[in-house]
């Protein structure tokens, strides 16, 4: 057995790890903290501190009773409206991913290397680069300060990274599965749902994850194109931020930013070890 | 009837030719082999005939109707592939009956088909499996009955032994054949393995460099190869081929190996009177192995011709002895007994059957006689 007392190597190791952990998760334990203090308390010693009595009552306050943008129902509306942006674009970008992957990986046409580019040239654009070409398109078909806009804008710019994910995946699927299928008698849509789909688990919660949580935490799109009720929690945060300039109320803006980073760390940690396989996965043995 | 008929069929991606003008007949009932080095261009052909491919010119008519723009489905045939190509999400039932399944068969027809093949196929306690919970061979077999339920005019099988091992590829090759016998389907059949060909094949196109060199039975291919490439590829070891004279003497042709040197071999030749527009000239010697044996061998017909010839190696293989040994300072293989052990730097007496030799033209590689 190999020696694994702490030798002084070892030992700086620790050292170094903790520290970079420390740093990490100073923040998260700063907001965890004071979501749990009272106002008072927070405003009478410093922003850093042990809370003297659990206050459970700002989850309450931010969750139904907090006024953002004169409207006193907390960020439970934003909650819901960042679902109903997130579920319908993550789940609708995944599928047109799997459909565009499967189509450029395992058929062959005319442009096609040429179409995947430019479809992946989008993970290249950043994104206030495409902040006044959107805003274009939304006004002309209507759609601004709507979800649905926003639905819109995160399925399309999706599509660049759950193709990408996808093609990836597919490249390692045999080809003769195709030709059998084909001489089978089944077309595109045929092989793609009965064929191929049911191999496709792996990369659809890699997908699912990375989409999801990239969507529900985006702000740019969300603090520009929609404004009062319609915005998703993230601007919906910086709103009630602004709210409360005159009396800083850090505990239930604590514990706001807490509820509205719940969804993403649910979401990990149900499915963090598949996107970890997923990333790794080779396809089909 | 000509079940596959491919006329001047050629293939070309940008600059590279891989197939130059194929033309073949194939009968109903027939077990056709392409065989051939990797990059001959069989695959391709075999690709093209299942329409997964498009030729860049040429026609392939399968049972009388030209099939160029007809899509694979609609060809009436069925493949086989190297991989297996199961579909792994399906069950071996489903994957039996997913061409029934896109081509709207009946359900209850299905349920017949695969009870037929499975019983054929003696599969039936794994039609409830998935691919990945199947053995190499039980693969295989699944993937045969998914072409055999189909009842097609052309069964396809693309290289579909060469992921097995050595053991179970002869099981699977028997059993091929038998099924072949059993259902008198026509089969093209694509591999890299010459025994395959030779064991079979009802005729075997040879392929090189996007051309069928040879088109033939089994036993003319190897008995007479059309030329130097179908002589050094079919056999195993290869046919022996050496540079070599002829010369005409008392009214009868002689073939020289060695012309000049002290242990030249003079081998008289009966029979072989369209070499001699060559006489004086050189020409490529051709000899099987099996065909040079140790001295006390008796091949049938007349006298037996003896040479003297230095061993350099010996293998024994167990079924027989394998010998290295020059003939006229020619390296030369020799299949002899098994129980006979010359010493190798030492000189022993070889019979060769003479009425079995190929003479090849040097300068077109053609077989003369």
């Amino acid at each position: 057995m190999r020696d694994r007392s702490f030798t002084p190597g070892r030992i700086l190791i620790y050292l170094v790890v903790t520290l970079f952990a420390a740093a990490y998760l100073a923040p998260l334990a700063v907001v965890v903290l004071n979501s749990l203090r009272t106002n008072e308390e927070i405003a009478q010693g410093s922003m850093i501190g042990w809370p003297q009595h659990l206050a459970w009552g700002n989850y309450a306050k931010a969750w139904s009773g907090f006024c953002v943008a004169e409207t006193c129902a907390g960020i439970r509306p934003y909650m819901l409206n960042s679902a109903l942006v997130t579920i319908p674009a993550t789940i609708i970008s995944t599928l047109l991913g799997a459909v565009a992957g499967y189509a450029v990986s395992l058929w062959r046409f005319r442009g096609d290397n040429w179409i995947y580019g430019i479809v992946t040239l989008g993970l290249f654009l950043p994104q206030q680069m495409r902040l006044l070409p959107w805003t274009i398109v939304l006004r002309d078909i209507g759609l601004i300060n709507t979800l649905t806009g926003l639905v819109l804008i995160h399925t399309i710019q999706g599509l660049s990274f759950t193709a990408l994910f996808c093609r990836n995946y597919y490249v390692a699927i045999p080809h003769e599965l195709i030709r059998a299928a084909r001489i089978d008698g089944a077309g595109f849509f045929r092989i793609f749902w009965r064929i191929i789909l049911p191999l496709s688990a792996p990369i659809l919660i890699v997908t699912v994850i990375w989409q999801f949580t990239h969507i529900w935490n985006e702000f740019l799109y969300g603090v520009t194109f929609t404004t009062g009720q319609q915005q998703p929690v993230t601007a919906a945060l910086i709103a009630l931020s602004a709210a409360i300039a005159d009396i800083p109320q850090h505990g239930v803006q604590s514990a706001a930013v807490i509820i509205a980073a719940l969804p993403t760390l649910l979401i990990y940690l149900l499915g963090g070890r598949y996107f970890v396989r997923g990333l790794t996965a080779g396809a089909v043995k | 009837m000509a079940a596959l008929s491919i006329r001047t069929l050629s293939k070309r991606y940008a600059n590279l030719e891989v197939l130059k003008g194929i033309d073949l007949d194939i009968e109903s009932g027939e077990f056709t082999v392409l065989v051939g080095p990797s990059g001959c261009g069989k695959s391709t052909l075999l690709n093209i005939v299942a329409g997964l491919d498009r030729p860049s010119a040429g026609t392939i008519e399968i049972g009388g109707r030209v099939v160029n723009d007809i899509p694979p489905k609609d060809r009436d045939i069925a493949m086989v592939f190297q991989s297996y190509a199961l579909y792994p999400s399906m069950t071996v039932r489903q994957n039996i009956t997913f061409g029934m399944e896109c081509r709207h068969v009946p359900k209850i027809e299905q349920e017949k088909a695969v009870t037929n093949v499975a019983k054929l196929l003696q599969i039936e306690p794994l039609l409830g499996r998935k691919p990945s919970q199947l053995s190499g061979g039980q693969r295989q077999r699944v993937a045969m009955g998914r072409a055999l339920v189909r009842n097609p005019l052309l069964f396809l099988f693309d290289e579909p032994l060469s992921n097995l091992d050595a053991k179970l590829r002869v099981e699977m090759r028997m059993e091929i054949k038998r099924l072949h016998q059993r259902i008198g389907a026509t089969i093209v059949y694509v591999t890299h393995d010459q025994i395959e060909a030779m064991t079979m094949a009802t005729r075997i196109a040879v392929m090189h460099q996007g051309s069928v060199q040879q088109f033939a039975d089994p036993d003319t291919v190897y008995r007479y190869p059309a030329n130097l490439f179908v002589a050094r590829f079919m056999g195993s070891p290869p046919m022996n081929t050496m540079p070599a004279r002829l010369e005409a003497e008392n009214g009868s042709l002689v073939v020289i190996i060695g012309a000049g040197r002290p242990d030249e071999v003079r081998l008289r030749l009966k029979g072989y009177d369209a070499a001699a527009p060559f006489v004086g000239r050189e020409v490529v010697f051709g000899i099987r192995p099996e065909c040079i044996a140790e001295g006390s061998r008796a091949f049938s017909g007349d006298a037996p011709v003896l040479v003297n010839a230095p061993v350099e190696m010996v293998e024994p293989t167990g079924a027989e002895t394998m010998v290295l040994l020059r003939l006229g300072g020619e390296p030369a293989m020799a299949r002899i007994s098994p129980d006979i052990r010359p010493a190798p730097g030492a000189s022993a007496s070889f019979a060769l059957d003479t009425r079995r030799i190929c003479l090849f033209d040097p300068e077109t590689e053609r077989l003369i006689a």
